[in-house]
């Protein structure tokens, strides 16, 4: 027998239904991923082949006691101080060397920031928490004086223009225009974050 | 002004439900698009730390994954309170952590390994000796690219 009115309509009224069970099941089913976190890099474990002697005004030292207090250059700091501490003794440029830096050029603080180096001790008993506290306070310093030189020299923050580098989402005509730029200001504020022997009392 | 309609007497109109379907299919893609499937279960209490300067991990595939934090639930009374490690589905030794860390190296792709990020996700809860104790593991087969992983936040919520 010949149709002659063509297919007939399927009844769409439960696709919603259909649909809002799907999106239950993926609601209830997903977690939204924390995959961030701060990146540290381990030293080797051979030891370098000569030691190098570095002079005690370039090392900034932090120790963190078991009970999550601080010592800063022989002095208990306050952990919300910490990053301007840190931002004062890497910008300091003693020597007159670093023509981008802003700080007070205080003789007996770092010569310059491509020596200064940051020296993080902590006890066997300090908490992760009041660790990774410090550890974010340290690398926000970094980041702080990158950023600035980034805005001086591009007009952006280093932080994004990182990001944007490390994004293998990136078109690569626009890494390529980035990587320079990057590891130029790396290289006015590396990251010298030294974590040698703990304290084992 | 009696040339104003009184509606009392008419019903409202139905709202038409035709567009309903396309609104919760783009809801539904929306959700598919954003989230992962957490495949793996968790067998430790892990309530990680904040952080402001965070660096998002881009890929997830070259990751080897450690937690570390107290058992919880009903393994409290199996294994006590002491924190453990866990690596990939089950609770490894101190002195095992190198060699099965190696392993899920190995499980990678190979142009992956070069990049390989040990992510360590601990407890607030949890003291510093075992963290120490898992870098020099780490350390011992070279595994140098650490991340520990954090939440956006407050960082001082952490000290408080």
């Amino acid at each position: 027998m010949p149709r002659r009115k063509g297919a007939p309509e399927v009844n769409a009224g439960s696709m919603a239904d259909i649909a809002f069970l799907l999106l239950i099941f993926f609601l209830v089913t997903t977690t939204i991923e924390t995959d961030a976190g701060l990146d540290r890099m381990l030293p080797p474990i051979e030891p370098p082949d000569t030691d190098v002697v570095i002079k005690q005004k370039n090392i900034f030292t932090v120790n963190i006691n078991r009970n999550g207090q601080l010592l800063v250059e022989e002095e208990l700091m306050d952990l919300r101080n910490l990053r301007d501490a840190a931002i004062a003794f890497l910008d300091n440029g003693g020597d007159g060397t670093c023509n981008y830096c802003r700080g007070r050029k205080n003789a007996s603080s770092s010569d310059n920031p491509t020596k200064a180096i940051i020296s993080l001790k902590n006890d066997r008993e300090t908490k992760y928490k009041t660790y990774i506290t410090v550890q974010n306070e340290l690398v926000g310093a970094y980041n702080d004086l990158r950023n600035r030189e980034a805005q001086r020299l591009f007009g952006r923050d280093f932080v994004d223009m990182e990001a944007e580098f490390l994004n293998p989402e990136t078109p690569s005509a626009i890494r390529d225009d980035l990587k320079p730029k990057v590891k130029r200001i790396q290289d006015l504020f590396p990251q010298k974050l030294s974590e040698a022997e703990t304290s084992s009392n | 002004m009696s040339s104003f309609k009184t509606n009392r007497g008419s019903k409202l109109p139905a709202i038409s439900t035709a567009s309903l379907p396309d609104i919760v299919f783009i809801l539904l893609f929306f959700f598919m698009t954003v989230v992962t499937i957490n495949d793996q279960q968790v067998m430790v209490q892990n309530t990680l730390p904040n952080a402001t300067e965070a660096e998002r991990l881009t890929k997830k595939d070259n990751n080897i994954e450690v937690f570390i934090g107290t058992p919880k639930g009903a393994q409290v009374a199996l294994l006590g309170k002491a924190p453990r490690i866990q690596l990939g589905k089950t609770f490894v030794a101190m002195d095992q952590v190198a060699s099965s860390a190696l392993e899920e190296l190995y499980s990678m792709p190979e142009h992956l390994r070069n990049s390989a990020v040990v992510s360590i996700k601990a407890d607030t809860s949890i003291k510093m000796g075992i963290i120490l104790d898992l870098k020099e593991q780490l350390r011992s087969v070279n595994l140098l690219k650490i991340n520990y992983t954090t939440v956006q936040g407050d960082v001082f919520q952490n000290i408080e």
